[in-house]
């Protein structure tokens, strides 16, 4: 029977599809293998359970399809078969929650010993500016956005000039050392996004938005934009290089400051 | 006092309020254009809402190519396919669904099935027809206005759907503003109706607890509609002012492309607020129909009652109130507090249990029944695979963390695409296949059904399933071409190819059913008054297709519930709600 057997194929196709098929998370890059993890255990709840209803299901249409005589049943309600699914199914559900907002709490708390760097999203191409010698970030807003500050670092906040400032080139970061990001986007919302660290977060403008990570192995990783921002969102891209610790002083070394930056050079 | 027996005559009480008279149209622009009759404005409705979603269907079409073969075709461009997925989410969803479900089949079942002559308001419900269709044509106005249709997709935020980035942002984006503004004007007067009707016109012995779960469905969605438009009412007209009039409602300060605007102050996730306070909800307005009517299609094609009825009307109620305390899951990486993250990742894994107790007792109904497998109910079935499915990739992105590498990836737009649009494709299809005969006093032809049928649910699902896996890779949404990306493998490219064939494929196959929606209005087997043999009371009118006034002299009085097939001891395999009592067997 046609719909029997089509029921049957989706079930069984769709977990020998998801067992065979090319396309998987992209190999992670960051520590962020708990997402990872939750996800597994997500695709193995879902999976039983689609598997066993469409299953269930196709029983069903085969065993009770009409055929002369046959009489339904009248069964109106059954008050602890309900019961029992309904506490089933919480019971499911907590089964995935548990683990999930476990690792969203690691999500939202920053680790003490993380550096920050920031990521300045606009139309259509990204921006970076790390802390200099100071360690801390000078304040920035809209307004100072020039030609010769396209950052819109506030000139008059000693602790932006020796910020470093990276236009139009790569960011680099240190292997192994947990990083906070901070965005902010001069014009219209965005996303950083590289799906190697999979943690991501949205360019709110008008705010400064974060996220934290930390980079697990070196490599060449691209930025995507992942918030729909105009004509050009699929063309704004980026590259984050993470380095070993020399390389990464090596790299640091070369960089201007907003200093050097703005002041034309004599 | 359980109203879930077989025989339930009891006292009827009488009547609480004197019939009204019904306005009688005389002139044939007040019986066929201007009409009150809700069964005339359903079919204006559902007419307006295909019509409509066909543009969608061929934009969707032009978005496949430009995936599958991008720069192959030198019509579509960046800035027109984002006008292509803009106007394509925006009609699929507000004017093609939720018109369909609440307009067109609202209001062409509400009266019927609760025994009513028409609406309680029947010149405010023409009124909301043509409101409606004004605001069709605004929407198109769009596509012909100086910079076309705004590109800024559905979700239309701010600052980037005003600013010169985003085609459209010239006259498209006040149109589609005009548009949706008009749209919940029209919908608050059409779904004023709906509630008050289901609340104070039913017939006599039609108690709340036997209504049939379609309208359970349509009238919570109505009551989430009224409540959930207006905040997207404020949305669109603190854009309009922010467009117009230079505020800032939403708008920062912004350095354009070098220059500096005048905006200031603004805040673009309060827009995200206000959209998604309505957005999700939308969705629940979509479904909620669309678990009524299949509730319905099952029993009635299993010969069998609904399996727990209560506790379906429970889950229905249930998740159109959770629905409202669910929506910052649309924006759990937008900026907002991360702490409330763990709110509304538990509010919205909470709302998968009466979801999922809704799936059980569908396939519970199955148990034990006697089922026929016509075409509706293929497309019950159909439904109940979609929907599982697309609900429990839910499951992944409601988890805060986890939507965190899949939000705004190909995963997203496979969910909702698979739970939002191709579940309730099927409940319409289905209804269609179902009520035709009621509407129309004849079948739609059965082989072409059943062609339709399976182009469609092995298709759609051929689409969207493997989708989800190129959003766990890690491509991005909203993309019209990936370039040179080093994390994606050749092999997406191929599967891009793979999708949009299958998609074409689909979308032929609705030819077919348009076909057969015209074809049968003439040549279809002549249905009978009850050719389903079905127990709800839109069935059991004197004349098919119901005359004006529904019911001749006398309206129906009802004495069960609308789920009694297969009484034990009962004369036939289903019993009229209107029929008193049952002549017993044996």
């Amino acid at each position: 029977m046609p719909i029997v057997i089509a029921l049957v194929l989706i079930a069984v196709g769709s977990v020998a599809f998801h067992l065979w098929n090319p396309w998987w998370l992209t190999p992670i890059a960051s520590n962020w293998q708990y997402i990872d993890a939750t996800i597994a255990i997500t695709f193995w709840i879902t999976g039983v359970v689609f598997t066993a209803v469409i299953l269930f299901m196709a029983y069903c249409v085969f065993r009770f399809r009409h055929i002369p005589g046959r009489q339904a049943a009248y069964e109106p309600e059954n008050k602890k078969l309900e019961w029992w699914l309904a506490i089933v199914t919480g019971v499911g559900v907590a089964a995935m929650l548990t683990p999930g907002l476990f690792v969203w709490s690691q999500f939202v708390t920053v680790p003490a010993n993380a550096t920050e760097f920031e990521a300045v999203g606009q139309q259509w191409n990204w921006a970076f500016r790390l802390p200099g010698k100071s360690g801390r970030l000078g304040t920035s807003d809209v307004k100072y956005i020039s030609s010769d500050n396209p950052l819109g670092v506030n000139p008059n906040d000693p602790n932006g000039k020796d910020n470093i400032v990276i236009v139009g080139d790569d960011l680099h970061l240190p292997v192994g050392k947990p990083v906070k990001v901070l965005l902010r986007s001069v014009d219209v919302v965005h996303d950083f996004y590289v799906p190697e660290f999979r943690a991501k977060m949205d360019l709110m403008p008008g705010m400064v938005t974060r996220f934290w990570f930390t980079p697990i192995r070196t490599g060449e990783f691209e930025i995507l934009c992942a918030g729909f921002c105009g004509v050009g969102h699929p063309q704004m891209r980026g590259k984050v290089v993470v380095d070993t610790e020399s390389d990464y002083q090596t790299w640091l070394g070369k960089q201007q400051t907003f200093a050097q930056l703005s002041t034309p050079a004599k | 006092m359980s109203e879930v027996t077989a025989d339930t005559v009891g006292s009827i009480g009488p009547a609480e309020v004197p019939e009204v008279e019904l306005y009688h149209a005389h002139t044939w622009l007040t019986k066929y254009v201007f009409c009150q009759d809700a069964k005339v404005i359903a079919i204006q409705y559902s007419l307006t809402a295909m019509a409509i979603g066909l543009v969608a269907l061929v934009l969707s079409w032009l978005m496949r190519l430009q995936l599958a073969f991008p720069g192959e075709f030198s019509l579509i461009q960046s800035d027109n396919y984002y006008q292509f997925i803009t106007m394509h989410g925006m009609i699929m969803v507000i004017y093609l669904l939720t018109a369909l479900f609440l307009g067109g089949f609202g209001n062409y079942l509400i009266p019927l099935m609760v025994g009513a002559r028409d609406m309680a308001f029947p010149y405010v419900n023409m009124l909301s027809y043509w409101v409606y269709l004004l605001a069709v044509l605004i929407l198109v106005a769009g596509f012909f206005a100086p910079g076309g249709p705004t590109g800024a997709g559905w979700t239309l935020y701010p600052p980037q759907a005003i600013l010169s980035g985003t085609p459209g942002h010239e006259w498209g984006i006040i149109l589609m503003m005009a548009s949706l503004i008009l749209f919940i004007i029209g919908f608050t007067m059409g779904g004023l109706n709906y509630v008050v009707t289901v609340l104070q016109c039913r017939t006599r012995g039609m108690t709340l607890m036997r209504l049939p779960l379609t309208v359970w469905g349509i009238f919570t969605a109505t009551v989430m509609a009224l409540l959930a438009f207006p905040a997207l009412f404020v949305g669109c007209v603190m854009m309009t002012l922010d467009r117009m009039l230079g505020t800032s409602f939403f708008m920062p300060s912004i350095v354009e492309l070098g220059q500096q605007l005048t905006y200031s102050g603004g805040s673009p996730i309060l827009f995200q607020h206000l959209f998604w306070f309505f957005g999700h909800p939308e969705v629940y307005i979509v479904a909620l129909p669309a678990f009524g009517i299949v509730s319905d299609l099952i029993s009635t094609h299993a010969r069998k009652n609904i399996f727990g009825y209560r506790m379906m009307v429970w889950a229905i109620v249930g998740i159109g109130a959770l629905s409202f305390i669910v929506w910052a899951h649309h924006m759990y990486i937008s900026g907002m507090d991360p702490y409330f993250g763990f709110f509304f990742a538990t509010t919205t894994l909470i709302i998968a249990v009466p979801t999922a107790i809704k799936v059980y007792n569908w396939v519970l109904t199955l148990w034990r029944g006697d089922i026929h497998l016509t075409v509706p109910m293929l497309f019950a079935l159909a439904f109940i695979v979609t929907f599982v499915n697309g609900g429990l990739t839910g499951l992944f992105l409601g988890n805060v963390v986890v939507d965190v590498p899949l939000s705004a990836t190909l995963f997203v737009v496979a969910h909702f695409h698979m739970v939002m649009g191709v579940a309730p494709i099927m409940t319409v299809f289905g209804g269609i296949y179902h009520w035709y005969p009621k509407v129309t006093g004849r079948m739609l032809n059965e082989t072409l059904g059943r062609v339709h049928f399976w182009v469609t649910f092995v298709g759609a699902y051929a689409i969207f399933f493997p989708m989800h896996y190129l959003g766990l890779l890690g491509v991005p949404r909203r993309y019209y071409e990936l370039g040179d990306t080093a994390f994606i493998p050749a092999s997406a490219a191929t599967l891009n190819v793979f999708i949009t064939v299958a998609a074409l494929i689909v979308g032929a196959a609705q030819l077919v059913f348009l076909f057969n929606l015209f074809w049968s209005l003439s040549r279809g087997k002549e249905s009978g008054p009850n050719p389903w043999r079905a127990t709800t009371l839109e069935w059991q009118t004197p004349q098919t297709p119901p005359g004006h006034g529904n019911w001749g002299k006398d309206l129906p009085i009802v004495y069960r519930w609308p789920y009694d097939y297969s009484v034990p001891g009962a004369e036939q395999d289903f019993i009229p709600q209107n029929q008193p009592a049952f002549a017993k067997v044996g």
